[in-house]
């Protein structure tokens, strides 16, 4: 009984006795709904540095909103939304238009992003606030943020299911979906979309700086569990579940910073998925009699 | 196929002009692939061979001339892209790949009815990969993945097939039986258009050859555009642009 009692509360019981707990663990989830199957789609497009690059390029708008209104997510969500998406565009334009690689250019315009960014909050704002910017404020979550956060990662779920056809095609075989008149641009603007939308969604939990970290470890750990493409974002989703509730609960009960737990959460299960994933390391050096055909 | 096979169309193409930073690629190119011909385009690397098929499916814009595709939609075409443009490594299944044939059908938004599912298996049937459904892509050999393609352009089921280098690094019963499908598509009256670099390949296989060095050397009859003198004039292109190039002397002339 009292191990069951121990279990329960270094697991449960946080959850149960705190609104701010609770709404912190909803806020993840939401998170690695959506979150999990744009980043599985960054890492197999190998855009999973266009996803850092993209988190910080929103600094400068969300620090806008900031000026602006204060920590209000809407404000600040808006702003970083309306940079994340120029970026966005701005980096495909002259990737498409001139000899400059997607990555070099998402690279030039999210470092004057980020500059910008921090020169804007720096003028107005004191160390705090950046903080605040930068790495977030999970345990903060009020309702408002977290109908933001569920908002997105729905429309994430929808916008997905309705073009993963042509999405799918596009990255696997674009030459291909250009010559049957399948417009790839138009896919890979509304997937640029989705990436901005849920860095959004994670940087008032995360902050800027991290809000990538619940995209891309969980994709890249699910790459360890599944082969399939659905199972890989399912993976991705269930193992950003885990490190919310992982990170969450070591914050509650250590008192360090609760979103970089949360993350360090996540890298701990892809190193665990790395060693002994289905696909991991050990399970492919086991020595096993081969088969005969 | 349970259905009949559309016949070819064919495609003019008038001064066709492609350029890369202003430096052509495909030169000045006149002449027509006839409804239903059988034709292969070679040339030494960088003769344009395959940007002029990426002209033909209408990716590619021109930068002069025209391409007349006898009223038919480019995006009707079949494509077969060089394997080296597309990802092996995605996790996608055989079907899913071949499935992708059926776009014209089913758009972004249209399921797969069970007449469908039954083609696309058919399809890999046709492509002696029965049973591979379910494989991943990423486990195939180069030759098995080159027939999930063929299957996804049966699937196509296009009046014009362009295949850019089909038979690149794979061996030789799988060029046996994909060739043998490229006649059959030929005999059935579509209009098939292959690069290729295999030159007895080309003179056993394909009646029509167009030989390119950016310029086309020469077109029509295979025997006749395999001549000596015009495989030393196309092997004689200079591989790399001049920097110091001036402006075209053919376009200047146009201007004025």
């Amino acid at each position: 009984m009292s191990l069951l009692t121990t279990v329960y509360d270094a697991t449960l019981a946080p959850f149960v006795d705190f609104g701010f707990m609770r709404r912190a663990l909803v806020a993840c989830i939401a998170l690695g709904l959506g979150s999990g199957p744009v980043g599985v789609l960054l890492m197999l497009r190998r855009m999973s540095l266009v996803g850092d690059a993209m988190s910080h390029a929103v600094l400068p708008g969300a620090a806008v909103g900031f000026l602006v209104a204060g920590l209000s997510l809407p404000a600040m969500g808006l702003g970083g939304l309306i940079v994340g998406l120029a970026v966005a565009l701005l980096s495909g334009l002259v990737s498409r238009t001139t000899a400059v690689r997607e990555d070099a250019s998402f690279a030039s315009f999210y470092l004057t992003s980020l500059a910008a960014g921090v020169l804007i909050v720096s003028l107005k704002g004191s160390s705090v606030d950046l903080l605040h910017v930068l790495f977030g404020t999970i345990l903060a979550i009020d309702q408002d943020a977290l109908y933001l956060i569920a908002g997105i990662s729905s429309l994430t779920l929808v916008l997905l299911a309705l073009i993963y056809r042509p999405l799918v095609m596009e990255c696997f075989d674009p030459g291909f979906l250009r010559a049957v008149g399948g417009r790839g641009h138009l896919y890979h603007v509304l997937f640029l979309l989705l990436v901005v939308l849920n860095l959004v969604a994670g940087f008032q939990s995360l902050g800027t700086l991290m809000a990538v970290g619940l995209m891309m470890l969980p994709a890249v750990a699910a790459r360890f569990w599944a082969v399939s493409l659905p199972g890989m974002m399912f993976s991705a989703m269930l193992v950003a579940f885990l490190a919310g509730v992982i990170g969450l609960n070591i914050s509650f009960h250590t008192g360090v910073a609760s979103g970089p737990t949360i993350v360090l959460s996540a890298s701990g299960i892809y190193l665990l998925s790395f060693l002994f994933g289905r696909l991991g390391i050990v399970r492919q050096r086991l020595s096993r009699p081969h088969l005969a055909g | 196929m349970s259905c009949p096979d559309p016949k070819g169309a064919p495609i003019h193409l008038e001064n066709l002009t492609i350029t890369y930073q202003r430096h052509p690629a495909v030169h000045h190119v006149t002449g027509s692939f006839e409804a239903g011909s059988l034709t292969a385009i070679i040339g030494p690397n960088g003769a344009g061979k395959s940007t002029l098929i990426k002209a033909l499916t209408g990716t590619m814009a021109a930068s002069e001339g025209r391409i007349d595709r006898a009223g038919m939609s480019a995006s009707r075409y079949g494509y077969l892209p060089q394997a080296a443009e597309v990802d092996r490594s995605f996790p996608l299944s055989v079907f899913d790949t071949v499935a992708m044939g059926d776009w014209h059908r089913l758009g972004v938004f249209g399921g797969m009815k069970r007449q469908d599912v039954a083609r696309a298996l058919d399809a890999l049937d046709k492509v002696g990969l029965g049973g591979f459904e379910q494989r991943r892509i990423s486990e195939l050999s180069s030759g098995q993945f080159q027939r999930v393609l063929f299957a996804r352009l049966l699937l196509q089921d296009a009046p014009v097939i362009l295949l850019d280098e089909p038979f690149n690094a794979i061996d030789e019963r799988t060029t046996r039986d994909l060739l043998a499908l490229i006649r059959h598509w030929h005999e059935h009256g579509r209009t098939v258009i292959a690069v290729l670099h295999d030159m007895s390949q080309v003179r056993q296989c394909f009646p029509q050859t167009l030989l390119m060095a950016r310029e086309a050397i020469a077109w029509g009859a295979t025997e006749d555009v395999l001549q000596e003198h015009n495989l030393r004039r196309a092997n004689m292109m200079e591989e790399s642009w001049r920097e110091d190039a001036h402006t075209c002397a053919v376009h200047e002339e146009a201007r004025t």
